[in-house]
């Protein structure tokens, strides 16, 4: 039987990193919980023994149940009747193993019935489920939504709706609307607080995934006569109540399993969550982080499929008498697929850990005022993870869909055919470029920390480890890339340029991450020699990369600008 | 009504995946070479236990395995499924035993656990397919049996509804508790491994595994008697000596050939989607393909 976490060796990798020892310590508060809840661990080998157990149902049910049922999932779709969505017959069963498994609420304290695993554990999950149907990562994964209400919402609320996600209610974030599309400042849905003090809903939401789900969040205006972000809340809605229809689905490209709603809100009852005004500009942003964070996760699952789909039609496909794996150009293809995969798998996990990290202070600063060492660390951690999740996102969804591009390729005109599985790989891989934020949009997040340094620290970290053997070199070439980062940044930011600074973003920020992955995979290659080929391939297209971008950059005129309509 | 389910199940060599190394030159099964699997068909018949538990509260599902003492393992396997507990019935005595020593050295068991309204099986083992155990024990314990089932349609007033599949249709019984019931392979899919269960008994152990731990684990096992996988010897379940193991089995083995299949059934297939994807299946299931 197939298991997608067993299978690959590199996901335990990732998950034994030295930095979860403190992660795990920290969530777990000493190991107290033990006391309590039966199911708590000891200690830290007991707690890592019970991520690698439960990542091992991951990867069971997601190589038979989840992966079996993708192709008809993606026959079937959703569909819309009665204002509900309804999701196809895998679906369903999907829902249900994941339910029986207890993989709801993965993240979430004991005390409301989750498993209280850190983000990063959580994280590989949602990249098993995401190789084996992608669409569906999408409604197992929007359980992060819990974390934004567990953040924000009073106790009453949490305990109130928590406990329902651990036992698998599916939640929806709804931001969307006609009208405001990246530009969420633009929301109208209108919050109307009655005179008893409650709140009702009323307007539309539009590309909503999962819009039919049992518990909603809601970005709506709740100050009547504002216009910008500042006139927005945040608010709980329970499809138990009633109030809001699915008007319809929308008939999509890929990720068919998971419908897109519109939903009419007709006085919907809803609950305020955290306080008012604070919906886009505090609550919403802590959500799309998490969410992109998500979509990152998605996308490495999207580029392990894709790759695994290549590499096992090339050995198989024979022509001129040999497999096509043979021809250096196939070969060439799979070894770069690969590359993408370990790279942006590296940054990843990395983003992951950082996030635990300040998150985990976050939530012991509920509990106590933190010290000024852990204040400082919770600071630290924050911003790298703030830096590299755009990054992770952007890059990987990137890599992702170029994976998916070259999956098809090496299919060869079987590959256009509906009959493998790379074509529907190909169709659910381009939405991970464009929702949660497009790639454009991540570099825009991306780019402060570009002029700001954090990158460049990040660098010079990994560049203060010793590496020695076959990985000097390669560190010595990282080194060499990196003088080429720092001329391109000092060219665009001395010219004091705005327009000229937003054109040259992306080149920028492409080049921060060509040599923030070939570090990490370096730094992979140190532990486990296996990394090696990899690190070699990652570091050359890192190097063609980076001298693209330099190229462009060092005799780049800004009167040039015009001729780009700018 | 709350019911006392037990669930036979047996750890085997997984057949399902034979290489060239799967028999030895003398023709008996490498058991170094086949991983040690939970019977797919007890899994099965597992589900519709946890299926009766949920809709029968207070309903406790026990599993009973004969075997060596890692066949405990079969036992954690169902209680991260969602079963409440389990006996290894182990003894050097009983080893070698034939379908009729089996069954009687279950049956005995099942007599010890007292008040027992359903006992449920896999149809057969993927090692000897007799399918003949459960069966058996039925008629020793002198209570009906049904076989072939399906789905546990319901119970109801000390009476079973069993949907069973047949060569050519279904067919609905009903039966008086206490009775056997052993389940098809086409029955729906156990449910997988809980994650919380995983956690909380993944340090269960045998009596004889127990026995390794350390002092200190061995200190927190005895505190947790949840944790515990009992084992049944021979004489606890009063089994007659004479009647298990190898004294207590007539058959033999007389010969054991390779056999080279040539001749290929033939099957007509209706050029439809349906068809296809079932006969598809079929060949993923059989290892044919995939």
């Amino acid at each position: 039987m197939a298991n997608f976490y067993t299978d690959n060796p590199d996901l335990k990798h990732h998950l034994n990193h030295p930095l979860m020892k403190k992660i795990v310590e920290l969530k777990e508060r000493n190991y107290t919980d033990a006391e309590k809840f039966d199911y708590a661990p000891v200690d830290f080998a007991d707690a890592m023994d019970n991520y690698d157990k439960v990542l091992e149902i991951v990867g069971e049910i997601c190589g038979t149940t989840i992966a079996e049922n993708a192709e008809a999932v993606d026959h079937q779709g959703a569909s819309c009747s009665d204002g509900h969505a309804h999701y196809a017959d895998g679906t369903v069963e999907n829902l249900d193993v994941c339910r029986k498994a207890g993989l709801m609420g993965m993240a979430m304290p004991r005390r409301f019935g989750g498993l209280n695993f850190p983000i990063t554990p959580y994280i590989m999950a949602a990249e098993i489920v995401s190789r084996a149907d992608t669409g569906f990562e999408n409604l197992w994964g929007l359980q992060d939504c819990a974390e934004t209400l567990y953040e924000f919402g009073s106790e009453e609320q949490r305990a109130k709706y928590i406990p329902r996600v651990c036992e698998g209610e599916t939640m929806s974030m709804d931001l969307t609307e006609p009208d405001a599309g990246s530009d969420l400042q633009s929301v109208m849905l209108k919050a109307t607080q009655k005179e008893d003090g409650t709140w009702v809903l009323n307007g539309v939401k539009r590309f909503i995934t999962n819009g039919d789900s049992d518990i909603h969040l809601v970005l709506a205006r709740s100050e009547e006569g504002t216009k910008d972000g500042r006139g927005l809340s945040m608010f709980i809605y329970d499809k138990r109540n009633g109030g809001v229809t699915v008007r319809r689905i929308e008939n999509k490209m890929g990720i068919k399993g998971s419908p897109t709603c519109e939903l009419v809100y007709k006085n919907a009852p809803a609950e305020l969550c955290g306080s008012r005004r604070m919906g886009l500009i505090k609550y919403v942003m802590a959500l799309m982080n998490g969410a992109r964070l998500g979509i990152a996760a998605q996308s490495v699952g999207v580029s392990e499929v894709a790759y695994r789909e290549a590499y096992q039609y090339a050995l198989e496909r024979k022509q001129f008498g040999k497999a096509i794996i043979e021809f250096p150009a196939v070969a060439e293809m799979l070894a770069v697929m690969k590359a993408k995969t370990d790279a942006s798998r590296c940054l990843l996990y990395e983003t992951a850990r950082f996030v635990d990290m300040y998150k985990v202070y976050e939530d012991i600063a509920r509990e106590r005022k933190l010290n000024e060492e852990e204040r400082a660390e919770m600071k630290h951690y924050s911003r790298l993870a703030d830096a590299l999740t755009p990054l992770a996102k952007g890059l990987g969804s990137e890599y992702c869909n170029q994976n998916a591009y070259d999956s098809i390729q090496i299919h060869g005109g079987s590959g256009f055919m509906k009959d493998y599985a790379c074509e529907r790989v190909y169709r659910d891989a381009r939405i991970t470029s464009i929702y949660e934020g497009t790639t454009q949009l991540q570099v825009v997040a991306a780019i402060r920390h570009v002029t700001t340094g954090t990158y460049r620290t990040l660098i010079e970290s990994y560049a203060n480890e010793e590496f020695t053997g076959e990985l000097a070199p390669i560190a010595e070439k990282l080194k060499a890339l990196t003088a080429l980062y720092d001329e391109a940044v000092a060219k665009v930011t001395e010219a004091n340029n705005p327009v000229l600074l937003d054109f040259m973003a992306r080149r920028l920020v492409e080049m921060a991450g060509d040599i923030i992955m070939a570090y990490l995979l370096l730094l992979s290659a140190k532990v486990d020699e296996r990394f090696l080929a990899t690190t070699t391939v990652y570091t050359k297209l890192a190097q063609a990369d980076v001298d693209k971008h330099i190229g462009f950059i060092r005799d780049f005129e800004p009167e040039q600008l015009k001729a780009y309509g700018i | 009504m709350s019911l006392n389910i037990i669930v036979l199940a047996k750890q085997v060599p997984d057949t399902r995946n034979v290489g060239k190394d799967a028999m030895k030159e003398d023709g008996t099964i490498n058991r170094a070479a086949l991983p040690a699997i939970f019977n797919p068909e007890d899994l099965n018949a597992l589900e519709q236990a946890l299926r009766l538990k949920e809709t029968h509260p207070g309903t406790t599902v026990t599993m009973l395995t004969m075997g060596l003492p890692r066949a405990a393992e079969v036992i954690r396997e169902a209680i991260y499924r969602g079963a409440d507990g389990g006996i290894v019935l182990t003894d050097r005595a009983l080893g070698g035993a034939d379908t009729l020593a089996t069954s009687y050295s279950l049956a005995q068991a099942v007599k010890k656990f007292g008040k027992v309204d359903l006992i449920l099986g896999g149809r057969q083992a993927i090692d000897g397919d007799t399918a003949q155990v459960g069966p058996q024990i039925a008629e020793k314990l002198g209570i009906p049996q049904v076989t072939y089932a399906e789905e546990i349609l319901g119970v109801e007033n000390g009476r079973i509804t069993v949907k069973r599949r047949l060569e050519h249709g279904v067919e609905k019984v009903v039966a008086p508790l206490p009775c056997v019931v052993t389940v098809n392979g086409s029955a729906a899919e156990c449910r997988p491994r809980n994650a919380k269960r995983v956690m909380k008994y993944k340090r269960a152990l045998s009596t004889s595994e127990a026995a390794k731990l350390d002092e200190a684990a061995a200190a927190l096992y005895a505190a947790k008697p949840e944790l515990n996988i009992a084992e049944w010897s021979a004489a606890f379940v009063e089994a007659d000596p004479e009647q298990i193991g190898l004294a207590g089995s007539p058959t033999k083995v007389k010969a054991i050939e390779n056999v080279v299949f040539t001749a290929k059934e033939s099957r007509k297939l209706e050029n439809n989607d349906a068809q296809i994807e079932e006969l598809v299946k079929e060949l993923i299931a059989n290892h044919t393909i995939g």
